[in-house]
């Protein structure tokens, strides 16, 4: 009798601190802590990885970088907790990160259902199929049998679930925890095909020995728009991350860069646009309940959306991604922030 | 004649439930669990209160929506059309055969190493020892990491047996296939089969599996007469008439006219496109993840049996030599059945553990009930509470399931006590 109730004590201390959590404003915690706590993927180069020196590099981690610049006025005060798949959306509801930005579709379910809010889009992607070129393979319609690696609890298990059985074909999934094990499978030749955003398959294909000997299938099987996304419920944090993504957004339809956000923010400029965002007229700092400062200073980490995108994934980087979907909706593309008014 | 006194009436006080040692330890008692059910209801409906708040009130109804993804190794009939409830049922289904495979394959290995251990000679002896310091000190997340790594680097992928000149050739007059990707092995087929027997309209059995099992059965059992009836003979002559052949033909005999009526041939595996097609795949997730439970287990196991052996008093070693008993025969008939009343206990342990281990499946991507209950399920469908309370309830009675049996096998082996 005694055991079990000093053993219940345990448990119940333990239950009782993870059910602590939530309640309480973000954004005030966040500011109290003097710290963000953001989660992103376990390592896919270009877009959330460690560097030489252990800094944490790539295109979602700037965005991490960003808001912390706009709310803590420090891009270093970032708390990054890699996480997989599959603990991905646990450590969110638990309160564990405060954002995430670790190439995650935008679906209705993991909106509503899962009860998140996803801030917007910063990477407009689609599921494809990387594999060797020997096998000669030109479309994905034939793959009847192929052996095909992929990410455990991702939405794309679940498109590629779907693409075979309508295309009424066969194949043998070998489910994997992170993408470093599914390269790992697929160079040895445990798997065949290899399927993830193909993003990431060019992020992957850029690690390989020989990346010429690899090849994207034209076929892209699937929407995967990839965001940052916070908790239902807060929306002032929400707000918070939502604005900062449009900022980088906009800095860049707008022409304002990580060379002369300085200058520009310094006085009122004839744009009254951008003097709205870098805070040189109107309040919308104080709205968001930040400073007037906060969108200069996150566009000064690491430059505008377009920078960051060169910089990290584009075309003259080891990753080599094209813009495309993602170029400014003036150039033909899908990015478009609101107006900051 | 004798007085007797009445002792004193004594009215029971309400100071009495603590100042009385009679009735204190059943005050403390109480008081303890009404604070232990206070605590729990507390749990519960701070969880319950946490999810509404949520927007996620408790309900088990999304195990009956499509479950939408695939699932490699499965037992019964599974698509990605089918329900969650489904995916779980197969994933209990590759629990099960990795835990029954895996304990089998660590008694087996643990009773011969343990043993060995025990060896009089000093080489046999050491290396055993080596055997179980290295596999039960280390994790066996480890074990389990370094076989799917060794199985996939080191063996060929099946490309290599393609073309003219291939790099990589099938074992056994092209019967068996060993890749990177599994083993692929001939599969029994019967050209007049029976067909499969509907459960709950859920799943198939194979009919042909149920009769040859039965046929067996019905072999062994006959076997078993033959054999008690020559122990009959021997006690009432003094001579034992020799029967192995009738006992193996009794068991072989049917069971081979079965498979002849059956129409039995074995389907081999060919390689097609991507992949070796038809035979039986055991998949390098399954491989690595048996081998690794096993061979942990089996250097528990093995101690526990060199402990059994042990405990049994070298006298009655020495009394089985001085009826004139073989090594062999005082090992089977003397020391191991003493020997076993210390080994079931500690035995049943190491069987739970073997099948709570092989939760760490998801490290080599094997679908167990973890893996899709507890990983796809649960990330697809957001019901973590829910999914982790089933889980915790499947493998709360499989474990019980296994002691229960492994706890009668005990009571019958233990040592009788007048």
């Amino acid at each position: 009798m005694k055991k079990t109730v000093v053993f219940g004590t345990f448990v119940a201390m333990g239950l009782a601190a993870g059910a602590g959590a939530a309640a309480a404003g973000t954004l005030d915690d966040v500011k109290t802590r003097g710290k963000l706590n953001c989660g992103v993927a376990t390592g896919v180069p270009g877009f959330a990885s460690p560097d030489a020196n252990g800094e944490w590099q790539g295109f979602d981690v700037a965005v991490c970088r960003a808001v912390a610049a706009a709310v803590l006025n420090d891009p270093a005060a970032v708390e990054f907790v890699p996480t997989t798949g599959k603990t991905r959306f646990t450590a969110l509801a638990s309160g564990e990160i405060d954002m995430l930005a670790r190439n995650t579709t935008w679906t209705f379910s993991r909106d509503v259902d899962l009860k998140f809010d996803f801030v917007g889009v910063n990477y407009y992607d689609g599921q494809g199929f990387l594999i060797p070129k020997e096998m000669g393979v030109t479309s994905a319609r034939d793959l009847n049998g192929a052996t095909v690696c992929i990410q455990t609890g991702t939405t794309t298990e679940l498109n590629l679930a779907d693409f075979f059985r309508i295309n009424n074909i066969e194949y043998e999934p070998v489910p994997i925890e992170t993408n470093a094990e599914a390269q790992q499978q697929y160079i040895a030749g445990a798997c065949d095909v290899y399927t993830t955003d193909a993003s990431g398959l060019a992020a992957s294909r850029a690690t390989f020995e020989d990346p010429a000997a690899h090849v994207v299938l034209p076929e892209i099987i699937s929407k995967e728009p990839l965001g940052p996304l916070v908790r239902h419920g807060d929306n002032e944090w929400g707000d918070v991350v939502r604005w900062t993504l449009n900022a980088l957004i906009a800095a860049e339809e707008l022409g304002v860069t990580s060379a002369n956000v300085a200058d520009m923010a310094a006085e009122a400029g004839n744009n009254p646009e951008i003097n709205r965002m870098l805070g040189t007229e109107g309040n919308l700092g104080e709205m968001l309940g930040l400073d007037a400062d906060w969108a200069k200073r996150a566009i000064a980490v690491a430059g505008n959306y377009g920078e960051i995108f060169e910089k990290n994934i584009g075309e003259n980087t080891p990753i080599g991604l094209a813009r495309g979907l993602n170029a400014q909706w003036t150039e033909g593309g899908l990015m478009y922030a609101p107006p900051f008014r | 004649m004798t007085i007797v006194t009445d002792p004193p009436k004594e009215s029971f006080r309400l100071g009495m439930l603590i100042y009385d040692s009679r009735y204190r330890s059943l005050t403390i008692q109480a008081v303890a669990l009404i604070g232990f059910m206070l605590l729990a209801a507390w749990l519960i409906s701070n969880a319950a209160q946490n999810l509404a708040a949520l927007g996620k009130p408790i309900g088990f109804d999304y195990l009956a929506d499509p479950a939408g993804y695939d699932i490699n190794q499965r037992l019964i009939e599974y698509t990605s059309r089918s329900t969650h409830l489904r995916a779980a049922f197969v994933g209990l289904l590759n629990t099960l055969l990795v835990a029954v495979l895996g304990c089998a394959l660590a008694t087996v290995l643990g009773v011969i190493i343990g043993v060995l251990r025990l060896s009089r000679n000093w080489i046999v002896s050491r290396l055993m020892a080596i055997y179980v310091e290295a596999f039960r000190n280390v994790p066996v997340l480890l074990w389990i990491v370094f076989f799917m790594a060794v199985l996939i680097e080191t063996l060929p992928s099946p490309r290599a047996f393609r073309g003219d000149d291939p790099t990589a050739s099938m074992l056994l007059n092209d019967t068996v296939a060993i890749t990177n990707r599994g083993v692929y092995i001939p599969e029994p087929l019967f050209t007049r089969s029976l067909g499969d027997i509907s459960v709950f309209g859920a799943f198939g059995i194979s009919i042909d599996l149920l009769v040859l099992l039965a046929v067996l059965a019905a072999g062994l059992w006959a076997a078993h007469r033959v054999a008690v009836r020559a122990d009959a003979i021997q006690e009432a002559t003094g001579d034992r008439p020799t029967t192995w052949w009738q006992r193996l033909l009794l068991i072989v005999g049917p069971v081979l006219v079965t498979l002849i009526a059956l129409g039995f041939h074995l389907g081999y595996s060919e390689l097609k496109g991507f992949n070796f097609q038809g035979g039986i795949h055991l998949r390098n997730s399954l491989i690595a993840l048996w081998l690794a439970l096993s061979l942990y287990t089996a250097a528990f196991i093995a101690e526990i049996v060199r402990s059994g052996i042990l405990a049994v008093s070298h006298g009655q070693t020495e009394a089985a030599y001085a009826l004139g008993l073989s090594p062999n025969r005082t090992m089977n008939l003397v020391i191991l059945p003493q020997a076993m009343r210390v080994i079931i206990p500690p035995l049943i342990s190491q069987y739970l553990n073997l099948t709570k281990n092989s939760s760490l499946a998801i490290a080599v991507g094997y679908m167990d009930i973890t893996g899709t209950l507890g990983g796809i399920t649960m990330n697809q469908t957001g019901r973590e509470l829910e999914s982790v309370l089933l889980l915790m309830l499947v493998y709360l009675a499989i474990s019980l399931s296994i002691s229960a049996v492994m706890n009668w096998y005990n009571n019958r082996v233990k040592l009788v006590e007048r």
